[in-house]
């Protein structure tokens, strides 16, 4: 059981509206459009038709050091929590308390001034994050090391790269030592290394007993960093739990049939990730993985062959198949014929996310007929002994010491 | 309203930033530097004189030293309240990405532009010290008014900046509006004359609170004499007022600032 003193963040009914189309953004055109709307008599419950909500009804709380994540598609709401949550915006309805002081490692360049050097602007940008002037100077140093930018910290931050400038950015924020943190997407920021740098001070944060709220498109990230996750749909809260469960539900909602659009000849339908045992979306890595693509003619077409790619997180082909290339013939389909094919494959992948591209496509004339980006997503684990997209199945054949 | 002073308050490092960061960026990579304090204030004292001239000329009586040192003592603090209001109308929307990005309190940035044009204004100050020192104006007890007044044009430029700068936000022609007002605003505030020039309509000027404060600027420091006290206890209440309903307005309409960039 939790007591209230250990809830530092405590979200209840939030609702947040926005207004659809341009607001009035100069005189001009406020008096002329008040006019017609007088003229109009266009009441208040028109206008409320171009409102829609960001967010409904979003309630959770988060304990003391505890590492918490928001999922959620494109346009799921995610970023207008953050700004509620950081005070940018007002709800239109419902409550955030927080105990202690709110930093985000969000847009963590922001404040920067490219006319300052990089020593102006990190106290610059340390005090718009949060921090006193003295308490700068004493991070100063630290700082500094961190970003790695020690040569260039008395240059112009115009004349950095893109890469330093975010690196210096997150530097700053990553030193503000606040009581929940919020992050959004940062990790992404820099080389490989800075990347570890940045996931190592996050999980050092967590240990000294912060509390951060993370948000990513980088579920591997979600998953590593943080125990509990809430899944955000539409605006509505779909799911709370356990981090792994979240994303379960997340892909397994991604995979659900597609709608048929009429327009099109011949389309696929559904694209499926299981096992022997059914649909899943977690694979072991280095166990097999079965991939069901099915497909539905409105017309007759002849010599169609279905092709499908892997690509990893940052949608780079790791591997691609087709029908034809596995020795099946054309696929001739009649109007109203459907064609279901299942895949095998033997998962030689690193721990990582990856997605999967179908295609229906005809190779006499190079015509494809319909494509379909990340129709599935699934989750590799289980193989902490090699980094990067695939592995070669290491095996340490020889080890001598002379 | 005590609210958001306190908020200020807690808020006075980054405050201290923001103002240091326009002063900083405003001087670097510019060729006079210090000059531009100056510049402004010698503009208009330079076209004063020509106006000064032509009424000497009109009425016949030749131009005197007074006529001089009166139009550089309302020289400066005028320039000073045009660059604040200017600064100070665009100080949301040039931190744009600040205010829909980071949330600090956005009062800041009205305050932090008229204390960066502050600075320009205390430079602009010691040189009218030496030019009046050299000219023998004198000291005199009246001088005790002096902080008066100009704390009083500082607040006062502060409850208009804050006042534009979040209209600005909402309606993108503020802004032209404020500069065409600053424009012509000139003719309409003694500083290249005195109010008493139009005898019984005098008043009709003095209902500008900045004017009051120009003319007590001029009598009390060139003249040696007490200002209109009636009419600078009016500036001071307007001031006040006008202060006030900035401060309270801005923390109404503070919450939509993010999304009506």
């Amino acid at each position: 059981m939790t007591t209230m003193a250990d809830t530092v963040l405590d979200v209840q009914g939030l609702f947040k509206k926005f207004r659809r189309g341009e607001l009035y953004t100069s005189l001009r055109d406020l008096i002329p459009g008040l006019t017609r709307r007088l003229a109009r008599r266009e009441g208040p419950g028109q206008l409320e038709q171009r409102d829609f909500w960001a967010l409904q009804d979003v309630s959770f709380s988060i304990q003391r050091g505890e590492a918490f994540g928001i999922i959620g598609g494109n346009g799921a709401g995610k970023s207008t929590i953050l700004k509620l949550l950081t005070g940018i915006m007002r709800p239109t309805s419902g409550s955030i308390r927080v105990a202690g002081r709110i930093s985000a490692l969000i847009e963590v360049s922001a404040g920067f001034h490219p006319d300052l050097t990089g020593r102006e602007n990190i106290y610059l940008n340390g005090a718009i994050l949060g921090m006193k002037r003295d308490e700068i100077r004493r991070r100063f140093d630290a700082i500094v090391e961190f970003s790695g930018l020690e040569e260039f910290v008395d240059t112009p931050v115009k004349r950095y790269s893109s890469g330093m400038y975010a690196r210096l950015g997150f530097s700053v924020a990553a030193h503000v030592d606040p009581d929940v943190l919020l992050v959004d997407e940062v990790l992404s920021v820099g080389d490989y290394l800075f990347q570890r740098k940045c996931v190592e001070r996050m999980n050092s944060v967590i240990a000294n007993g912060a509390t951060v709220v993370f948000v990513s498109h980088n579920l591997r990230e979600v998953a590593n960093l943080c125990r509990r996750s809430l899944l955000l749909e539409k605006g509505r809260v779909q799911l709370i739990g356990p981090t792994a469960e979240v994303i379960r539900t997340y892909f397994s909602r991604s995979q659900e049939q597609r709608a048929i659009d009429a327009e099109t000849g011949v389309v696929l339908t559904r694209v499926t990730t299981h096992d022997d045992a059914g649909p899943r979306v977690e694979f072991e890595s280095g166990g097999k993985l079965r991939l069901t693509v099915e497909a539905r003619a409105r017309t007759r077409h002849e010599d169609l062959a279905v092709v499908i790619r892997i690509v990893d997180d940052h949608r780079y082909p790791v591997f691609d198949t087709c029908t034809q290339r596995l020795g099946a013939g054309p696929i001739n389909l009649e109007a109203g014929q459907a064609v279901s094919c299942t895949f095998e494959l033997n998962l030689h992948l690193a721990e990582g996310t990856f997605h999967v591209d179908a295609f229906l496509y005809r190779y006499v004339t190079s015509t494809n007929y319909d494509g379909w980006h990340s129709a599935a997503t699934f989750f590799v684990t289980g193989a902490p002994e090699v980094r990067g997209v695939v592995t070669l199945q290491p095996r340490l054949a020889a080890f001598d010491i002379e | 309203m005590r609210h958001s002073l306190r908020e200020i308050l807690d808020h006075r490092d980054l405050l201290y930033m923001i103002t240091w960061r326009e002063i900083k960026v405003k001087y670097k990579q510019s060729v006079m530097g210090m000059l531009w304090a100056v510049l402004m204030p010698l503009v208009i004292v330079c076209a004063g004189l020509v106006v000064r001239y032509a009424f000497a000329t009109a009425s016949g009586t030749p131009l005197a030293m007074s006529d001089f040192t009166s139009v550089t003592v309302k020289a400066a603090p005028w320039a000073f309240f045009v660059s604040a209001l200017r600064f100070g109308t665009n100080s949301l929307v040039t931190n744009a990405n600040l205010v829909t990005k980071i949330y600090l309190p956005r009062l800041i940035f009205p305050l932090a532009a008229v204390f960066s044009q502050l600075i320009d204004f205390l430079i602009a100050g010691v040189v009218i010290g030496v030019v009046l020192g050299v000219a023998r104006v004198g000291l005199s007890v009246y001088l005790l008014w002096l902080p008066v007044l100009l704390l009083s044009l500082i607040v006062l430029a502060m409850a208009l900046a804050i006042l534009f700068s979040a209209a600005s936000l909402f309606f993108r022609d503020v802004k032209y509006l404020v500069e065409v007002f600053l424009t012509f605003a000139i003719f309409f505030t003694p500083v290249f004359y005195d109010s008493a020039l139009f005898g019984r309509w005098a008043p009709v000027l003095l209902v500008n609170p900045v004017s009051p404060l120009l003319e007590g600027l001029s009598t009390t420091v060139i003249l040696h004499q007490g200002p209109p006290v009636l009419w600078i206890v009016y500036s001071l209440f307007m001031t006040a007022l006008l202060f006030t309903a900035s401060v309270l307005m801005f923390r109404k309409l503070e919450p939509f600032f993010a999304e009506s960039v």
